[in-house]
């Protein structure tokens, strides 16, 4: 998703400036995209099976209303980009630059409204409205435009639209670094190194501030279990509650070891007042707080890290460039090209935060995650599939590295062979 | 509005099959004719330049039945668990192979992602022909066994065979002597459709050849349909009782028999596109046909327990099937557009068309 967007950035400035190298940019990242978005649309079907295969009691319950906005996804997003994409790739000279233009926004516009619709099934289940529940147990939907209304759904996605950027802004600078680091192409190493380090300190931030603390604020007010136990507050905090920056949760005496905190800040942070209470751990029966909290908070907390970092590096890299010093300085170059795969980190470990938070649930406060399974495949069915699927993701993760590296190697310049 | 609803499903999944069909039927005849490089290469292209816009009509249909007939949705996508999966790892490694093949120029890489890409198409053909075929025997809903249901009446879950294969067991597997019978009509049928496909497409030097194997598997598939049709009586015991109450659906055993008998001709046929457009008829008068036996119900129990799932006891509220409409409509009309730029831009021959990659 990140992407795209920045695909069609260096393609419109091509437009605008006739600079061949801004094209050459955008069809060296539109290859990359292409792996992929083959990689995401094979490993993607899975996903759509899943719903009925897995989890066939929740599909039949909430169905009628997941339903709606999953079959938007299909129908709209994933046929833009699947279809645009072809044309973007292959037709180039057959339409001109300005429709090229185009069917690659059509690849942008088809990516973020796909992962706005994903974003509204994810915030109905984090935060469920519009619907009515009926005497067999089954929701269904009263207001279809509560579905996009929903105050989960805007910071959610925007959040995560940035911290896509962030990914690619990191994914673009570092080959940029690569480049400038082995002496090719270098005037594209150059390139991506400079858009790579501006998109992403503007996304780093973005993605902390304002989406990043609108999200948290939801979590505080709609689901204050998981916010207690992200956080790693085990004791409600009366005159302020502190913000924990290290510590490891300690659940047998329902304590935090070794922690370092700062007080009163995050009560600052999410209610602007410092002495305001946080709700802790403590206030909630065991059964409503989420079952790993360990890793809920963790997941939160090399999330929050990650993203500061990201914010540093950028930084000091914007310093350098704006000072000329960018593209000589290696220790910062090596740093940008080993940091590529913690974004990759900061986005998982973000999801893992929205999925393990909201546990017990399924649909929070309404269906529980177990009551929501396929009970008639038995568990020795879904782990032989499940050890099937992991195999068959490892051998498609090394097709990816090996295909994306091979593409970068070959280098922006050799668009024909 | 459940009526609506089942008729869209309906035909986005026979348009799904015409057109993914293609695919499949291209990757038969690629590991079964291509021989030369020139015309692997240009055969994987037949499929290659297509598949990804063909298969959204497939993660239309199955986003669609999610929103429209929830119930259904999740009993038999849980009930088919085991074929489910191996159609998605079907998917995938004919999808990988498509686009791979092409990435690294050697012999071995490339021979590894042709065969991944053939037996692959083989297979789904095989296996989605076994679906259909499944549909049509009815499952045991709820795991009847001595007039008492094992889970919920609407649930059920196949094993991949019952050591007897035979349709009418208690427990049918999803693999029975039936569901074969099916599985290599659908084989034979977009063996058919692929090879009418190639010699649309390309200049690919075995299209006579193909033309011949068109011919020879028409003969075939015109024996498997006799035969499938006499022995439907055992999954279904009134077939025809759908075609007299509405006999305007004989329109779509019509349709299937035109195609068919059209195929006869593909020797003589002077232009290209007309066998590909029977091969069309045939495959949508197929699914209709089959379909149309069964309307309302949508998968049949195999007890006198629990009742078939319909379209009426699996839909979703009223209220919910009627606000899609109108985005349905706006997607529908997109994928018409798409369709026409996707034709006036790959139209024609593709031997020569330069793909970027």
């Amino acid at each position: 998703m990140g992407l795209s967007l920045i695909i069609i950035l260096f393609k419109g400035y091509y437009l605008k400036s006739n600079k061949e190298i801004y094209n050459d940019a955008a069809k060296f990242f539109m290859k990359i995209f292409a792996i992929n978005f083959t990689m995401g649309v094979i490993t993607g079907i899975p996903m759509e099976f899943q719903f009925g295969t897995n989890w066939a009691k929740f599909s039949e319950l909430t169905g009628g209303i997941i339903g709606q906005t999953l079959a938007m996804e299909g129908t709209f997003s994933f046929f833009l980009e699947s279809s645009f994409l072809a044309l973007f790739i292959f037709g180039e000279k057959l339409m001109g630059q300005k429709l090229h233009f185009l069917t690659g926004f059509f690849v942008f516009l088809g990516s973020w409204a796909s992962g706005y619709l994903i974003l509204a099934t994810n915030a109905w289940m984090q935060h469920p409205v519009g619907y009515e529940i009926l005497e067999n147990g089954k929701f269904v939907l009263t207001h279809f435009s509560k579905l996009f209304s929903n105050p989960w759904l805007l910071p959610a996605f925007l959040h995560n639209q940035m911290a896509s950027l962030v990914t690619s802004s990191f994914v673009v600078a570092s080959i940029g670094a690569f480049y400038l680091l082995i002496k090719k192409h270098e005037a594209h190493g150059k390139l991506f190194l400079k858009t790579g380090v501006i998109i992403g300190l503007i996304s780093s931030l973005l993605v902390a501030f304002p989406t990043g603390d609108l999200n948290a604020k939801n979590v505080a007010k709609y689901q204050p279990a998981a916010f207690a136990a992200m956080e790693g507050i085990f004791e409600t905090e009366d005159a302020g509650a502190e913000i924990v920056l290290i510590g490891q949760p300690n659940m047998v005496e329902k304590k935090l070891d070794n922690k370092i905190a700062v007080p009163n800040i995050l009560s600052f942070l999410t209610y602007q007042e410092w002495d305001k209470q946080i709700i802790g751990m403590d206030h909630f029966d065991e059964s409503e707080l989420p079952d790993n909290i360990p890793a809920l908070y963790y997941s939160y907390h090399i999330m929050v890290g990650l993203g500061t970092i990201f914010i540093g590096i950028m930084g000091i890299s914007i310093l350098f460039l704006y000072r000329k010093k960018l593209y000589n300085f290696k220790p910062l170059l090596w740093t940008i090209l080993f940091l590529v795969p913690f974004p990759f980190i900061a986005n998982i470990t973000g999801w893992y935060v929205a999925e393990l938070g909201r546990q017990p649930y399924l649909v929070y406060g309404l269906l529980k995650t177990v009551d929501g399974v396929s009970l008639t495949v038995s568990s020795g069915n879904t782990l032989f599939t499940l050890l099937g699927f992991v195999a068959l993701y490892m051998l498609l993760g090394l097709l990816f590295l090996v295909l994306v590296g091979k593409t970068i190697y070959h280098g922006p310049q050799h668009q024909k062979h | 509005m459940e009526i609506f609803w089942f008729v869209i499903i309906a035909l986005i999944l026979t348009i799904f099959f015409i057109l993914d069909g293609y695919d499949f039927g291209t990757g038969i005849i690629h590991l079964f004719f291509a021989k030369k490089e020139k015309d692997k290469e240009v055969i994987a292209k037949a499929a290659g330049l297509f598949w990804d816009s063909n298969e959204v009509w497939l993660v239309a249909a199955g986003g669609l039945l999610f929103m429209a007939f929830p119930t259904l949705y999740a009993s038999a996508f849980s009930g088919f668990y085991l074929p489910l999966i191996i159609i998605l790892w079907l998917i995938i490694f004919r999808a990988i192979g498509l686009e791979l093949r092409g990435h690294i120029n050697h012999p071995i890489w490339k021979t590894i992602w042709d065969k991944s890409f053939g037996v692959s198409s083989l297979l789904l053909a095989l296996f989605f022909g076994i679906a259909l075929g499944n549909i049509a025997r009815g499952v045991n809903l709820g795991g009847v066994e001595n007039n008492l249901s094992a889970y919920e009446p609407h649930y059920f879950f196949l094993p991949l065979w019952d050591a007897s294969f035979s349709p009418s067991t208690t427990h049918p597997g999803v693999i029975d002597w039936f569901t074969i019978v099916i599985g290599i009509i659908a084989v034979v049928t977009l063996t058919i459709h692929g090879a009418n496909w190639i010699v649309l497409k390309t200049n690919a030097s075995i299209n006579t050849q193909l033309k011949n194997v068109v011919f020879n598997l028409n003969i075939t598939l015109a024996v498997l349909t006799i035969f499938s049709v006499s022995i439907w009586h055992i999954v279904e015991p009134h077939p025809l009782a759908n075609y007299l109450e509405y006999p305007i659906f004989l329109i779509f055993p019509t349709i299937y028999f035109t195609g068919l008998i059209g195929l006869f001709f593909v020797k003589k046929f002077k232009k290209e596109v007309y066998a590909f457009t029977c091969s069309c008829l045939m495959i949508s008068g197929g699914v209709t046909s089959t379909l149309a036996t069964m309307f309302p119900t949508l998968l049949p129990s195999t007890n006198n327990l629990n009742p078939d799932l319909t379209i009426y006891n699996t839909a979703t509220s009223e209220y919910g099937m009627s606000v899609a409409i109108p985005w349905m409509i706006i997607g529908i009309i997109l994928l018409i557009i798409y369709f026409i730029i996707q034709k006036k831009l790959l139209g024609g021959k593709i031997d020569n068309m330069d793909y970027g990659h």
